[in-house]
């Protein structure tokens, strides 16, 4: 789903954001990538959701080379990579509904089509009953979880989550981790990077460790090492 | 969803999301209704000015035509001409092709009547012969009563023996005519430069709109919007401001021509004409409506496709 061949990225100015990281994620998989802020995590996910292009290396997601990707198929590369933010992004001059609507609408599905998907994906993360408020007046996790449906309410292969938990409490937290879980059994891939250490031992999956810009820990690849 | 039926229904879909982002952005107008009918109204004044005065104009030019057509030809005979002879030769204009009728003023009458009108008839009983001529007054045929035309007519006259003088009055509305053609041309230069004023309201207005709405752009392109998509319910911003301007231009002038047709109705009274001043036609109406729209559109895709790529989500 995910191939990284020996990608860095560097900033104008010298500041090197990653290093020569290669990596493979398989479809189905669900990842968490942690290390320090400015380890590097969010710069990797914005190379996979082709916010940031990288600067050497080649990146493919979901079978595409991003590296070759024109800037005008960029946003049908987007419809596929479901993306989850830490301060949510929602669209606060409209409702629930519509802020989870918008993918749909982008994609230029019909109307009853969008109806049917929207209140699926609201029912799925529970919030069915809110779709006709404002995000503001939601609590901190309920706003993250509307940010969730409309990850998945197009139904992409791939969701990417930066923080989702950063600012719940443990039990917030623990309740958006199952979301995932529950997504991850039904075939979604998941890459979520967090400095939660504690929430992500307890979830027993894949962690990756950035450091510094470069792949220091593969759990995957040790337990290899140990067999 | 089959395929099949999904690609059927997808000009229906395509109409469904235009439908609907021209009436969102006419909903977000109107939300905003002060500052919405603040842009409308600059953009209506600017263009009721040159459309005003293409009506103005257009009245005149019908004046005028009317003037034009309804020239006579005055044939002054020599002095040396008897009333007889005069006679004779109206009678043989009468039956050339080009002259529809003859009027002769005779001399006598002439003189009377100028005494009676003018008042200096004392001064008149001093001269001891008539000092007019007789006159001809010839109309010509409703063919033949173009400028040119008329003009020929005179120039065949004047070739008669009999001929002193022959006057073709049609000089000061010739010259009438030059003013106007010259005021169209201004009129022109005038809209083209206030059409350059209404791009840039709407590009102004569109820029701030753009920013306004900065953080709405990054997080529809990160959830996959095309360009095409954001650009969007901004043109079709630009296509309202442009539309409801060209509404305001045209109330401003109906207006205006309203508050003026009195006191013209009153001095076309003193001139014995029965002048109507007419209002906007139906064609400029259209070209108005259809222009301002189109200017809007125009002023926000320049506003649209220099501010928009700048932004990008991060």
């Amino acid at each position: 789903m995910i191939h990284f061949d020996n990608v860095s990225k560097r900033y104008p100015g010298g500041h090197t954001g990653l290093s020569n990281i290669n990596l493979r994620i398989d479809a189905e998989e669900m990842v968490f990538l942690t290390g320090h802020s400015g380890a590097g995590k969010s710069t990797l996910l914005k190379l996979i959701g082709l916010l940031e292009r990288s600067s050497g290396g080649q990146v493919h997601v979901n079978g595409r080379n991003l590296t070759r990707l024109k800037n005008r198929q960029i946003p049908y590369h987007r419809r596929e990579v479901g993306m989850i933010f830490q301060d949510h992004r929602l669209l606060h001059d409209r409702t629930v509904f519509d802020n989870v609507a918008l993918p749909l609408v982008v994609s230029g599905l019909g109307h009853k089509e969008i109806g049917r998907r929207v209140r699926a994906a609201l029912d799925k993360v529970g919030l069915l009953h809110k779709e006709k408020s404002a995000p503001v007046t939601l609590s901190g996790g309920e706003q993250q979880r509307v940010g969730i449906a409309r990850a998945v309410v197009s139904k992409p292969p791939l969701v990417l989550a930066d923080e989702p938990t950063g600012n719940l409490d443990p039990e917030l937290s623990k309740e958006i981790m199952e979301l995932f879980t529950q997504f991850n059994k039904v075939g979604v891939t998941l890459l979520i990077a967090t400095h939660d250490l504690a929430l992500v031992s307890s979830m027993n999956q894949r962690i990756l460790t950035l450091a510094n810009g470069a792949l220091s820990h593969d759990s995957k690849t040790e337990y290899r090492d140990v067999t | 969803m089959s395929l099949k039926s999904r690609l059927l229904s997808m000009p229906g879909i395509w109409l469904q999301r235009h439908a609907q982002v021209a009436l969102s952005s006419l909903g977000r107008l109107v939300g905003n209704r002060l500052s919405s009918l603040m842009t409308c109204a600059v953009i209506g004044i600017a263009l009721a000015l040159p459309v005003g005065l293409h009506v103005m104009l257009s009245n005149l030019n019908t004046i005028s035509g009317g003037w034009e057509s309804g020239a006579s030809i005055s044939l002054f005979l020599d002095q040396s001409i008897s009333s007889e002879k005069a006679r004779s030769l109206a009678e043989t204009l009468r039956q050339h092709t080009r002259i529809e009728t003859v009027e002769l003023i005779n001399r006598q009458t002439a003189l009377e009547e100028f005494q009676r009108l003018s008042g200096y008839a004392d001064a008149l009983q001093a001269l001891d012969s008539n000092p007019l001529p007789n006159l001809l007054v010839i109309q010509p045929k409703a063919e033949y009563t173009t400028a040119e035309t008329a003009e020929q007519l005179a120039q065949e006259l004047r070739l008669l023996p009999e001929a002193d003088i022959v006057q073709l009055d049609l000089q000061w509305v010739r010259r009438l005519q030059a003013i106007t053609v010259i005021a169209q041309r201004a009129v022109v230069v005038l809209a083209a430069l206030l059409s350059m004023a209404v791009l840039l309201i709407v590009g102004n207005t569109i820029r701030l709109e753009i920013q306004n709405r900065r953080t709405e752009i990054e997080i529809t392109k990160l959830i996959g919007a095309t360009n095409a998509f954001i650009r969007r319910p901004f043109l079709y911003t630009g296509f309202w401001y442009g539309l409801f301007g060209g509404m305001i231009a045209w109330f401003l002038v109906a207006l205006s021509l309203i508050l003026l047709s009195g006191p013209i109705a009153k001095l076309a009274q003193l001139y014995q004409s029965s002048f109507d001043l007419s209002s906007l036609d139906p064609i400029t109406v259209l070209v108005l409506l259809s222009g301002s729209a189109l200017l809007g559109l125009t002023g926000s895709w320049l506003a649209v496709g220099r501010h928009l790529s700048a932004i990008e989500p991060s």
